[in-house]
């Protein structure tokens, strides 16, 4: 066993051992290498060692024009898709000083909350599965895949939508977008009660669970932290309500928070997060209003495809758009944080006045979050790790971007 | 003890219930390769290029796909044809690079590429992936036939675009799609 490295560290009658968890290891949600040092099973150190999925997409995003970068925000966090090009979508509207419709305000937040959906169903099925609750993962999954469907109907791709873009929606809302909703919000609540029933009594879920993983409220601020990670630890900070931006301050919602700074609050806020998002669901689609999909502004934004043909000034739009891109009104720079599944995300775009951006910088909240794994790790057993990792919600993809 | 007793009295029961309840729902799962999933009508697949109704291609090699292209998967090079017409003499889309975004599609200002419903085309071979005009003009022979055998079918593309040009009717026999 070469990899394990086996050897002895500090003084002789101490004797640690050094061991990698990961990158196959398949608990660390893709490719992070945790190198731990143990004594005996107890974990004395941990370092996390990231950039095994490193593609280099902020990078890319600055070589691409501001509609085509927005393609490479699907890729950052695959989870949630939506709520990457949501985050990436404000920024440029930030920069370029564009309005959005209503109707596509609306409908943004509806699928920025089905995502969240999305990304907690995920998390809910493999934290489960990584503690040994194996059942979960199917239901999650299964419930899952309602929500792609949907995604696959409005954007015609399951995962990498592309389908919130400066501006608006890159299509309309499909017709029967009101009828699948409804069936969600159906449907959910119950589902989610059954989650609850398998795993919030379940006493081998609070052995596993309950007191692992504590980082106190001053430490997760100090940290960064964000997301249900930090309001696991009772913190109440959402960036919905405490920056909201493109309408959320009209929805009535609340911000769950937890109280022990553990593993089984981070569980429960996560799972008071799917109530609370479906609460917004509902508020978004009763009151989703009619009206364009996309801006009116034809300097910025596509024309729809039937203006294209019928009239010619849309058409030079078209033309100039497509060939040139958007060239930025002027120089300038922008951030918009939005509350994603994980955390604050936000995209920081500078632009020096042409078609493409000077320089993107994403603020991910996994990799930030995952900061703090040794503060929540150390001195506590090889098999918390993995409960750890589970609980903070990482998607490598944004890790190492 | 008593966390003991509570899990056998409560939890198992009631996490097995959940269980139960389960065993009677309609499965999700498809027996994939028999059973084809149900796409929908915007799913974004292998591409095709349009004919019109008399067979002859809709592109006109004028590069607004190429410039939308976020992975640079399309080259393309223009010629003029008999009557003086700019028509694109290669065509190529590499589909390993693309990422089936559709802005191909919504730059297109003919009405001539599209993405359609096909995501089975793996191959072999790296460079059989590499899309000449021919094949994918073949791609959308193809669409066309199957929807000439189921009539009534809609055409794959009609509810995302309020398109101006009508694509290709139904019923037209004189087509040269055939010959």
């Amino acid at each position: 066993m070469d990899n394990l490295e086996t050897k002895p560290i500090g003084p002789s009658d101490q004797k640690l051992m050094e061991i990698n968890m990961g990158p196959q290891h398949p608990a660390t949600h893709g490719v992070l290498r945790l190198v731990l040092q143990l004594d005996g099973e107890t974990v004395i150190k941990c370092t996390p060692v990231i950039g095994y999925l490193h593609t280099g997409i902020e990078k890319t995003m600055e070589n691409k024009t501001y509609l085509q970068a927005l393609t490479c925000t699907d890729r950052i966090d695959y989870l949630g898709p939506m709520l990457n090009n949501f985050a990436y979508s404000l920024a440029v509207e930030k920069l370029f000083e564009l309005d959005v419709p209503p109707k596509a305000q609306w409908a943004r937040i509806c699928l920025a909350e089905l995502t969240r959906l999305n990304s907690h169903l995920v998390w809910l099925g493999t934290h489960a599965l990584d503690i040994g609750a194996m059942t979960m993962f199917f239901y999650t999954f299964r419930e899952r895949e309602v929500l792609l469907k949907l995604f696959e109907d409005c954007s015609g791709q399951r995962m990498m939508t592309s389908y919130i873009i400066p501006g608006g929606l890159y299509y309309d809302l499909p017709p029967d977008f009101d009828k699948s909703i409804r069936i969600i919000l159906e449907t959910f609540p119950s589902r989610i009660d059954e989650y609850e029933d398998l795993l919030t009594n379940n006493q081998i879920w609070i052995n596993r669970t309950k007191g692992v993983g504590v980082i106190s409220p001053e430490d997760a601020i100090g940290y960064g932290l964000t997301g249900p990670t930090l309001r696991g630890s009772g913190v109440n900070y959402d960036v919905r309500k405490a920056n909201p931006y493109s309408g959320y301050e009209k929805f009535d919602f609340e911000v769950p928070l937890g109280s022990n700074c553990d593993c089984y609050d981070r569980y429960l806020c996560r799972v008071a997060e799917l109530r609370q998002s479906l609460r917004i669901i509902r508020q978004a689609i009763d009151g989703l209003p009619d009206g364009p999909f996309r801006s009116e502004n034809r300097k910025f934004v596509l024309p729809p495809k039937f203006d294209v043909f019928t009239s010619m000034e849309a058409m030079i739009h078209h033309f100039k758009l497509v060939a040139h891109g958007m060239i930025p009104p002027a120089k300038g720079e922008a951030y918009v944080p939005i509350e994603s599944g994980k955390g604050e995300l936000g995209f920081y775009i500078v632009s020096d006045g042409t078609k493409k951006p000077y320089r993107v910088k994403v603020r991910p909240p996994c990799f930030i979050n995952l900061a703090a794994i040794h503060k929540m790790v150390e001195g506590r057993l090889i098999a918390d790790v993995i409960a750890v990792i589970g609980s903070i919600d990482i998607v490598l993809g944004e890790v190492d971007r | 003890m008593v966390s003991f007793l509570k899990t056998v009295i409560k939890a198992i029961p009631v996490g097995l219930s959940v269980t139960f309840k389960n065993i009677f729902r309609k499965p999700t799962t498809l027996e994939y390769p028999e059973v084809k999933p149900d796409l929908s009508p915007q799913y974004r697949g292998l591409h095709y290029l349009a004919r019109y109704d008399n067979g002859e291609e809709r592109c006109v090699c004028c590069g607004l796909c190429a410039a939308a292209c976020p992975a640079d998967c399309i080259y393309m090079e223009p010629y003029e044809n008999e009557r003086g017409e700019r028509k694109a003499r290669i065509y190529i889309i590499n589909e390993i690079r693309c990422i089936f975004c559709g802005y191909c599609e919504e730059a297109c200002p003919e009405e001539a590429i599209f993405l359609g419903k096909e995501f089975e085309f793996s191959k072999y071979e790296i460079p059989d992936f590499i899309y000449s005009k021919e094949m994918l003009l073949g791609n959308f022979d193809r669409i066309e036939m199957e929807r000439r055998k189921k009539l009534g079918m809609e055409f794959i593309r009609k509810t995302r675009f309020d398109f101006r040009m009508p694509t290709p009717s139904i019923g037209d026999s004189e087509s040269s799609i055939e010959k």
